[in-house]
C-alpha cells in the first residue's frame, strides 16, 4: 500500500514539474546548455618508462594496450558504468553487471571511483604475466568484497551468484536456483582447512596450490596479449 | 564498435582468471593466434593522396576489401603502398568507419557517389550511424524517385517508334502522347473542349432562366431548352464514349487499362446517360435518375489527362495517404470526444439544438475546423467552456499533418518540373545520353557483382572462414571457460524448452538406475537430440568420476550412483565430445548474429557453412552493443 502511495505522490510531483515548465517555458529560455557543459575529466598516465618498470609488459605492449584504451576511453577514465556496459558485451545471454561491479571494485585499486589506464595494466600484468601467488593474491581480493582479509559465505555465495547470472537463463543443464550454494558449499569444503566459517588469504592460497586443475589452468592465459 | 570491444577482449579474458578457483572443471585451451603478433603500418594510397594506417585497424572487418586479403590485388611492389584509383574525399569516410567503427555520410557528398564507393569497398550502406542515417535514408529515396521518374521518362515515348508498328500501337501512342502527331494534338483539344462543354452544360442547366409565357414560376434552364440540353449532351457522350471504345481497343494491356483510374472515370461519366435512355419514365425510379445525373460532374477529372498540375495533386494525395490517414484518425476521436461532452453540458437547456450526440457531431465539425455558422451554439457556462476548449484544438490538430502534405506535395511538384525540364533536353540530345546512362548502369552492375565480397559461392565462403578474426576465437574460448566454471552450457530458448520436456520424461524414466535405461531414454528422443545428450551426460559423468564431489543434477546424480562406467568409455566419449564442440565452437561463432530467435534453432542443429553468417558479420561486430547475440549450443 505504501508502495502504491509513493508512487501516486511521485507521479503528482512529476505532474506539478511539468506543469510548472509549461508555464515557465514560455517565459524564460530553456536553460538546456547547463545539460551539454560535462565535467570533462582527462587523465594521462604516466610516463611510458615508469609503467614499463611497473609492470611486466615491454614498450611495444603498452604502447598497443593504450592505443585501444585511449580509443575507447578518450578521457583516460572508465566509469563504472561503462565498465559495466563494456563488459556485458561479452556475455550476451545473462547479466553481467553484478560481476562486473565487483570486477570494477578489483580493478580500482585505488577506490577511487573510475579506472585509469595505470590500474588497468597493473592489473592485466598480474594476472597475464605475475606469478602463480601474484595472480592467487588477485583473486582472493576480487572475492574478498570488503577488502576485510576474510572470504565468508556470504561473499563468496553474492561472487557465486553473480557468476552464475552471466550464464542467463538458458542453460543446459537448467540451473537450479540452489546451484551456486551448492557450488559455494564445495569451495568451502575445500578451501576452508580448519573449519572456521571463512577462508584466510592462506588458505586459500594452499588450497589452490594442491589443487593441480587450478595450477595448470592458471597457465593457460599467458599470452593473451 | 568492433574496435572497442576487439581491445578490452584480453581484459576480459584476463579476468576469468577470477573464475579459476571456482572452476570445476579445467579450462579449455585457448586458441593460439598464429598471425604475427607486431602490428604495421600499411600504406594506401588512393588517387595521390597518402593515407597511412595500423594493419589491425583494417583488420577489424575482415569482409571488407580493405580487410581481407582481396587488398593484395592493389599491392604495388615498387612503392610498397596500396593503390585504388577512386575518390580521395570519399576515401577518408570509409577509413574513419575503420577507425572509429561509424560509418558517416557526408551531406554534401552525391547519394550514389557515395553508394558506389560503399560497394566498392565492400560496406554494407546498413551500419551508417545512426547520427547520419536519416540524412542518408532521404536522399536515398530522393534519389530513388528521381531514378523512377526518369526510366517513367525515358520510356514515356518520345523516342521514335520502331517502323514496324501497328496501327493499334500507333493509336495508342497517339492517345498516351499528343504531341506526336496533329491529328492526335486535334483530337485532344477536341476532347479537351468537349470536356468544358459538358461540365458548363450540366452547370448552367440548373440555372434558373426566365419563365417561359403562361407561367410564373422561373423555370431551370435545363428543362426548359431540353431538347438543346438533351443534344448537347448527346454529343458529348457520343464523343467520349468514342473515345473509350478507341482507347480500349489501342490499349496494350486491356485488362491493366480496364482498371486503371482513368478509365474508371471515363465510365463513371458516360453511364448516366445510358442508364437514361434505358430507364423508362416511371415517377418511382426518377429520383435514382437525378442521383445519377450526379455522376456527370465526374467529367470534370477527365481534366487531368489534359492537366499535370491535377495528376500530381492525385499523386501527391495517394503519397501522402498516411498522413491524412492520421489526419482523419484524430479528427474522428477529437470529433466524438466533443461532441458527447458538448451534448451532456448541454442537455440540460430548454430547446436546445443539441439533440444528440451525432447531432452534436455537426458543430464539433464546424467549430474545429473555425468556421463556426452559427446554427448550434451553446447556451450553458459549461457548454462554453468546452466549445473554446474544443475550437482551439481543433486548429492544433488540423494544423499538424498540413505541412507533412505540403512539402510532400512540392517536392513531387519540384521533381515534375526537373522532368518536364529534361524532357525538353532529351528532345534536342535524344538518345546519345540515354545510351550512356545505360552503359554506365550496365557497368556499376558489372562492378557490383564481380568485387561484391559477399559472393554466396562456396570459395569465398571457405576464405572468410579462414579469415575469421582471431577475436571470434577467443570470445568463445571466453564463454567456454564460464561454462565449465559453472559446469552449465549455454543453450538457445528452443533446445532449453524442448529439454525442459523431455527431461521431464526422462526423470521419469532413469529411477532405475541402469544402463540400459540410460539407453533407452537416449533413444527415445530423435536421435540427434539423444546424442547430443548422451554426450554431455557422458561429460558430466566424466566429472563426477574425476573425483568432484558436487551435486550436478538429480538426473546425473541418480545415474551416477549406480553405473560403473569404464574410463577408456568414458574418455572416448569426451574425445567425441571435445571433436563436436570444436566443430560447435565454428558454427556457433559465425552464427552470432542479431537475428530474431526464429532464426537460430534452424541454424544450430546442422554444422552449416558460414554463409549467412558472413554476409551479416560485420554488421554483427559492428552493431555489437545493441542486439542480442544468440549462441548455438555448443
Amino acid at each position: 500500500m505504501s508502495a502504491c502511495a509513493k508512487r501516486c505522490k511521485h507521479g503528482l510531483v512529476k505532474f506539478a514539474v511539468s506543469v510548472h515548465k509549461l508555464v515557465t517555458g514560455t517565459l524564460n529560455k530553456d536553460k538546456v546548455d547547463d545539460d551539454l557543459e560535462m565535467t570533462m575529466v582527462c587523465h594521462r598516465p604516466e610516463g611510458l618508462d615508469q609503467l614499463e618498470a611497473q609492470t611486466n609488459f615491454n614498450k611495444r605492449e603498452l604502447q598497443v594496450l593504450y592505443r585501444g584504451f585511449k580509443n575507447e576511453c578518450p578521457s583516460g577514465v572508465v566509469n563504472e558504468d561503462t565498465f559495466k556496459q563494456i563488459y556485458s558485451q561479452f556475455f550476451p545471454h545473462g547479466d553481467a553487471s553484478t560481476y562486473a561491479h565487483y570486477l570494477f571494485n578489483a580493478f580500482d585499486s585505488g577506490h577511487s571511483g573510475s579506472i585509469k589506464f595505470e590500474d588497468f595494466v597493473t592489473a592485466l600484468s598480474i594476472l597475464l604475466r605475475g606469478s602463480t601467488r601474484e595472480k592467487l593474491q588477485w583473486t582472493f581480493n576480487l572475492y574478498d568484497i570488503n577488502r576485510d582479509g576474510y572470504i565468508n559465505k556470504e561473499e563468496m555465495t553474492d561472487i557465486v551468484r553473480a557468476i552464475y547470472d552471466m550464464m542467463g537463463k538458458y542453460t543446459y543443464p537448467a540451473l537450479k536456483t540452489d546451484a551456486p550454494k551448492q557450488h559455494v558449499d564445495a569451495f568451502f569444503q575445500k578451501m576452508d582447512k580448519n573449519r572456521d566459517g571463512v577462508v584466510t588469504l592462506d588458505e586459500f592460497l594452499l588450497s589452490c596450490q594442491e589443487d593441480e586443475n587450478i595450477m595448470r589452468s592458471l597457465q593457460l592465459f599467458e599470452n593473451v596479449i | 564498435m568492433a574496435a572497442g570491444v576487439a581491445t578490452w577482449l584480453p581484459f576480459a579474458r584476463a579476468a576469468a582468471v577470477g573464475w579459476l578457483p571456482l572452476a570445476k572443471k579445467t579450462m579449455p585451451k585457448p586458441p593460439v593466434d598464429k598471425k604475427s603478433r607486431s602490428d604495421e603500418i600499411l600504406i594506401v594510397n588512393v588517387s595521390g593522396l597518402r593515407f597511412q594506417t595500423w594493419k589491425n585497424t583494417l583488420d577489424r572487418y575482415p569482409d571488407t576489401l580493405l580487410g581481407s586479403s582481396e587488398k593484395e590485388f592493389f599491392y604495388n611492389e615498387d612503392t610498397q603502398e596500396y593503390f585504388f584509383d577512386r575518390d580521395p574525399e570519399m576515401f577518408r569516410h570509409i577509413l574513419n568507419f575503420y577507425r572509429t567503427g561509424k560509418l558517416h555520410y557526408p551531406r554534401q557528398e552525391c547519394i550514389q557517389a557515395f553508394d558506389e564507393e560503399l560497394a566498392f569497398y565492400g560496406i554494407v550502406p546498413d551500419i551508417i550511424g545512426d547520427c547520419c542515417m536519416e540524412e542518408y535514408r532521404d536522399r536515398k529515396k530522393e534519389n530513388q524517385e528521381r531514378l523512377a521518374e526518369d526510366t517513367e521518362a525515358e520510356m514515356a515515348t518520345d523516342v521514335p517508334l520502331p517502323p514496324n508498328s501497328t496501327p493499334r500501337e500507333r493509336l495508342w501512342r497517339a492517345f498516351e502522347n499528343p504531341h506526336t502527331s496533329t491529328m492526335a494534338l486535334v483530337f485532344y483539344y477536341v476532347t479537351g473542349f468537349f470536356i468544358a462543354v459538358s461540365v458548363i452544360a450540366n452547370v448552367v442547366e440548373t440555372v434558373p432562366c426566365r419563365p417561359p409565357k403562361g407561367s410564373v414560376k422561373d423555370l431551370p434552364c435545363g428543362e426548359k431548352y431540353s431538347v438543346a440540353f438533351f443534344c448537347m449532351d448527346t454529343a458529348c457522350v457520343l464523343i467520349f464514349t468514342f473515345e473509350y471504345l478507341m482507347r480500349l481497343f489501342a490499349a496494350p494491356s486491356r485488362c491493366k487499362f480496364m482498371r486503371s483510374v482513368m478509365s474508371v472515370i471515363d465510365v463513371v461519366a458516360i453511364m448516366p446517360y445510358y442508364i437514361g435512355l434505358v430507364m423508362p419514365e416511371n415517377e418511382d425510379v426518377s429520383g435514382a435518375f437525378v442521383t445519377l445525373r450526379v455522376f456527370r460532374v465526374f467529367r470534370i477529372f477527365k481534366f487531368s489527362r489534359h492537366s499535370q498540375g491535377l495528376r500530381i495533386l492525385g499523386y501527391t494525395l495517394k503519397s501522402c495517404a498516411s498522413e491524412l490517414g492520421f489526419l482523419l484518425f484524430s479528427l474522428t476521436m477529437a470529433i466524438i470526444i466533443f461532441a458527447t461532452v458538448m451534448f451532456y453540458a448541454e442537455k440540460g437547456t430548454k430547446g436546445t439544438n443539441f439533440t444528440s450526440i451525432p447531432a452534436s457531431f455537426w458543430y464539433t465539425i464546424v467549430t474545429m475546423t473555425t468556421l463556426g455558422y452559427g446554427d448550434m451554439v451553446p447556451n450553458t457556462i459549461a457548454g462554453k467552456i468546452f466549445g473554446s476548449i474544443c475550437s482551439l484544438s481543433g486548429v492544433l490538430v488540423i494544423a499538424l499533418p498540413v505541412p507533412v502534405i505540403v512539402s510532400n506535395f512540392s517536392r513531387i511538384y519540384h521533381q515534375n518540373q526537373r522532368a518536364d525540364k529534361m524532357r525538353a533536353q532529351q528532345v534536342r540530345g535524344r538518345g546519345a545520353s540515354s545510351a550512356l546512362a545505360l552503359f554506365t548502369h550496365l557497368s556499376l552492375i558489372c562492378k557490383c557483382g564481380f568485387f561484391s565480397p559477399q559472393d554466396h559461392d562456396s570459395d569465398s565462403a571457405a576464405l572468410c572462414l579462414k579469415n575469421r578474426s582471431s577475436f571470434e576465437h577467443q570470445h568463445h574460448h571466453l564463454l567456454h571457460c564460464l561454462e565449465k566454471t559453472t559446469n552449465h552450457e549455454f543453450t538457445d530458448e528452443l533446445t532449453y524448452s524442448e529439454m525442459c520436456m523431455t527431461e521431464s520424461v526422462g526423470y521419469r524414466t532413469s529411477r532405475s538406475t541402469s544402463l540400459s535405461s540410460q539407453q533407452v531414454v537416449s533413444s527415445s528422443c530423435c536421435p540427434r537430440r539423444a546424442k547430443r545428450r548422451a554426450i554431455r551426460l557422458a561429460n558430466s559423468t566424466v566429472s563426477v568420476s574425476r573425483g568432484s564431489v558436487q551435486e550436478l543434477d538429480t538426473l546425473q546424480v541418480l545415474k551416477s550412483s549406480a553405473v560403473p562406467q569404464s574410463r577408456s568409455s568414458l574418455n572416448a566419449r569426451t574425445e567425441d565430445l571435445k571433436l563436436n564442440c570444436e566443430q560447435r565452437d565454428y558454427t556457433a561463432a559465425i552464427i552470432s548474429i542479431p537475428t530474431p530467435p526464429a532464426n537460430t534453432p534452424d541454424e544450430s542443429l546442422p554444422p552449416s557453412p558460414a554463409v549467412p553468417g558472413i554476409l551479416r558479420n560485420s554488421r554483427s561486430i559492428s552493431s555489437f552493443t545493441h542486439e542480442t547475440v544468440k549462441i548455438s549450443s555448443l
